[in-house]
Parts: C-alpha cells; sequence; structure tokens
C-alpha cells in the first residue's frame, strides 16, 4: 500500500514538472535576460521557450529605421552556448554571435525599416545525444527612446 | 478484474493511481502544447517520424515565433515620428463597461495598452492612471491575475513623474500578460490582444497625418507603410491558432487591410552590415524606396477607421 502510494506521488511529481519548467523560463527571462538589456528599454514582448539540445528557433520581427535595438538571446547555464544569427529577407547573413565570441547580444541601427529573421540554436553536447539537456531559451528586444 | 472483489482501500489505490494517470497525461499535453506553442505566435514544426531516434527528432525540431511591435514599440515609433499628443483620438475610459466578451476585452487590452504607452510616451500623467486602470479592468476580465495589481498601481502612482520609470511598468505589464497567457495555453488571447494593440497604433498615426501632406516625404507615413513588412507576422499569428474561433474573425479584417496594402510599393537594397568599432553597434545600410498614391492612403485611412469603431464599438 505505502509502496503503491509513493509510485503514486511520483507519477504526480513527474506529471507537474512541465508546468514547473514553464514558470521557470518566464522567471528565467524577466530576471536574467530583460535585466541584461538595459540601457535599452525592453519591448515588453515575451519569447521564451524550453528548447532541447540541438533544437533550433527562429523568429520573424520587423525593425524599424532610425531605432538603435539591442537584440538578446538567453539560454539557461546548461545548454552551454546558444548560436543565433540575423538573416534578411534574402537570406542574407547579416551577424553570426560565432564569429564574436558567442556574444549572447547585438546592437544594431537600420538605415531602412526590414523585416528581419533570427536563428537560435542550442548546441549538442558530445556523446550526450541519447540524453539531451533542456533548459529555456529567451529572445528579447530592447530599444532605445530618442 | 473484479472491481468488487477488492477491499475499499484498495479501491481508493485504484481509483487514485487512475485519477493520477488522468491528470498526468492532461497536464504533459497542456506543457507540450505550452511547449509547442509558446510565446506569440510560436508554433513548432516536427519533421521527424515519431519513430526516429531521438537525435534526429532533436535535429529537426524548429520553434517558430512572430514578433509584432509592442504596444510600447508602437508608442514610441509614433513619437519617434514627430507625432503630436491627441487625448482625442484614445478609446474612452468609460467604455469598458462596454466589452464583455473575451474578444472585445482582448481587443480593448491591447487598445487600452496602446494608449497608456502613448500617454506615457508624452508624459500625459493623469490620462496614463486612467489608462491603466482601463487595461486592468481589461486583464482582469480577462482573468490575467498577475498583470496589472494594485502594487503596480500604486508604484506607477508612486513615479508619475518619472518617465522612465513608468515605461518600465508598463513594459512588466506587457510582459507579465503575455508570459501569463503563454503559460496558460492562451496563444489566441494573446495574439488577439496584440493585434488590437497594433491596429490603435495604425489608428492613431493615420489619425495624426496631416491632410495634404506630402505622403513621400512624411515619417509617420513612412511608420504606417512599414507596417506593410509586418502582415505576414500578423496573418501568421492568428493562423496559428487555429482552435481560436476570435482570432479567426480578425483574419478577415488583416486581409482587407493586406488587400490595400498590397497596392503600396516598397523596393529595397541590398543590406549591408557595417559596425562601429568605437561603439560595437552595428548599422544596417540599405535604401527603401515606398510607392503609394494618395487614393490608397485615403483608402488604408479609412478601413483603419473602420476596424478600430468596431473594435471599440
Amino acid at each position: 500500500m505505502k509502496r503503491s502510494l509513493f509510485v503514486s506521488i511520483l507519477f504526480v511529481v513527474f506529471a507537474l514538472v512541465p508546468f514547473s519548467a514553464i514558470g521557470q523560463c518566464k522567471q528565467f527571462a524577466k530576471n536574467t535576460c530583460k535585466v541584461g538589456l538595459s540601457p535599452y528599454q525592453h519591448d515588453g514582448n515575451y519569447h521564451a521557450a524550453i528548447l532541447l539540445e540541438g533544437e533550433e528557433a527562429e523568429l520573424y520581427k520587423t525593425f524599424y529605421s532610425d531605432t538603435q535595438y539591442r537584440i538578446g538571446i538567453c539560454g539557461a547555464n546548461n545548454l552551454g552556448e546558444v548560436e543565433f544569427s540575423i538573416v534578411d529577407g534574402n537570406g542574407k547573413e547579416l551577424y553570426n554571435n560565432k564569429f564574436h565570441g558567442y556574444e549572447w547580444k547585438w546592437d544594431f541601427k537600420l538605415e531602412s525599416s526590414q523585416q528581419l529573421k533570427i536563428i537560435v540554436k542550442v548546441p549538442v553536447t558530445k556523446g550526450m545525444a541519447d540524453d539531451p539537456k533542456e533548459g529555456c531559451v529567451a529572445i528579447m528586444f530592447g530599444f532605445k527612446d530618442k | 478484474m473484479n472491481i468488487k472483489a477488492l477491499d475499499t482501500g484498495k479501491q481508493f489505490l485504484l481509483l487514485f493511481t487512475f485519477l493520477v494517470f488522468i491528470l498526468g497525461s492532461c497536464v504533459t499535453d497542456k506543457g507540450k502544447e505550452a511547449k509547442n506553442a509558446d510565446s506569440s505566435g510560436l508554433s513548432k514544426d516536427f519533421n521527424a517520424n515519431a519513430d526516429d531516434d531521438l537525435t534526429e527528432k532533436i535535429n529537426t525540431a524548429k520553434r517558430i515565433f512572430y514578433s509584432l511591435p509592442s504596444p510600447l514599440e508602437t508608442a514610441m515609433l509614433i513619437k519617434n515620428a514627430g507625432a503630436v499628443y491627441d487625448g482625442d483620438l484614445l478609446n474612452k475610459v468609460e467604455n469598458t463597461s462596454k466589452y464583455n466578451t473575451n474578444l472585445k476585452m482582448a481587443l480593448n487590452l491591447g487598445i487600452y495598452t496602446t494608449d497608456l504607452s502613448y500617454a506615457s510616451l508624452f508624459d500625459q500623467t493623469q490620462a496614463t492612471l486612467s489608462y491603466i486602470n482601463a487595461a486592468k479592468k481589461m486583464a482582469d476580465g480577462l482573468e490575467i491575475l498577475d498583470a496589472i495589481d494594485q502594487a503596480t498601481i500604486t508604484r506607477l502612482e508612486e513615479n508619475i513623474n518619472n518617465r522612465d520609470v513608468i515605461i518600465d511598468i508598463i513594459s512588466e505589464t506587457l510582459l507579465n500578460s503575455s508570459s501569463f497567457l503563454e503559460d496558460k495555453g492562451l496563444q489566441g488571447t494573446s495574439a488577439i490582444i496584440l493585434v488590437g494593440g497594433w491596429v490603435e497604433g495604425l489608428h492613431i498615426a493615420t489619425s495624426l497625418v496631416t491632410p495634404g501632406t506630402d505622403l513621400q516625404k512624411n515619417k509617420l507615413v513612412e511608420r504606417i507603410v512599414d507596417q506593410k513588412l509586418s502582415l505576414n507576422i500578423v496573418v501568421s499569428l492568428l493562423e496559428n491558432n487555429k482552435d481560436n474561433a476570435e482570432a479567426q474573425v480578425l483574419l478577415k479584417d488583416v486581409a482587407e487591410l493586406k488587400a490595400i496594402y498590397d497596392k503600396i510599393t516598397i523596393e529595397q537594397s541590398e543590406i549591408t552590415p557595417v559596425e562601429d568599432p568605437n561603439t560595437n553597434v552595428t548599422m544596417l545600410k540599405s535604401v527603401s524606396t515606398i510607392k503609394m498614391t494618395q487614393a490608397v492612403f485615403d483608402e488604408l485611412t479609412r478601413k483603419v477607421k473602420e476596424l478600430r469603431t468596431r473594435y471599440i464599438s
């Protein structure tokens, strides 16, 4: 009886893990990534998800001329260095943080408004393909008010 | 198994275990849903066959986010385009009592938040207080519990003359709302809020363009035309929430806007990134040319007014 109850409780705990992880992702985005955008003003949008090693994410957003932006890509500590690149509508790569020491942020402004794509890649730890780690990745934007 | 043959304790244990399995599968599904559709209109496209090994699965998984300008960014764009403040353009706070459906409350949460952002960027203290209360009513109606609480309003009142703090409070409020909705798997509601705010931005901007102005040289007009670049994002945001009938209703409205925007041409040259080594800020150099007639601009203005009037009615 006691053993069955213990097993049942374990089921409940495992069932609630996804909610817990998502809640942690929100806190991670707020407390780690948003804070790092300063002195840029966070736009208020929330883009965060729990990603597995090897997983990719894409984000489409229009950026406006005469505005200075900071893109911040924050990955949980257990994920290693997250790679991100910025691509224009023709597929031309405009920036890739792997050529800049995997810097987590990129500051830029535009002469004309553009819709850009942000591609985020979570690295795979060697020898861990059968047991990939997962962690929160947040994509956040800040802008500078004139 | 003969249920009747079990004693009460075992029946209880069996029932408990069964409930745990049901609960577990529900929560896990919801968690998957939230994971698969996190953030504003995020969708996930697994191309891998379910039988493929894990490595192959994670290599082909791709999550897609679509990001519209937030109410705060919209207000900033309007202000930086040289616009003035006109409180008469905003949705009256007395209208809050009219909004009783989820669709109307979500649309007007977006609308009021854009009005709030616009008022705060122009240091309109009384309007800022009025609009955060209006936004709170909409958020409460949608049961977005931790978006705008009394402590938020008190903090805003205490810092009413400090624009930086006010903007930070608005940013925090937006983040709380959208993350709450994502956590609850309500991406459709999140999309409707964003569309409401986006249309309000278009309404304010189109209303502030002085009649007879040279469309080719007006910064506000340029911002309005720039929204053509976000139309596919708006469509994707709404289409990704096919289970939300209210979000689907808005698709027709967006299609009507798109039909007008399709008459506007934006030609763009190749982008060349040039980094400033002193500031580490990269300039994306390119030239953009807009072609739009006065008739098309007038048509766009009328359509925005029609949609916005319907949303606030």
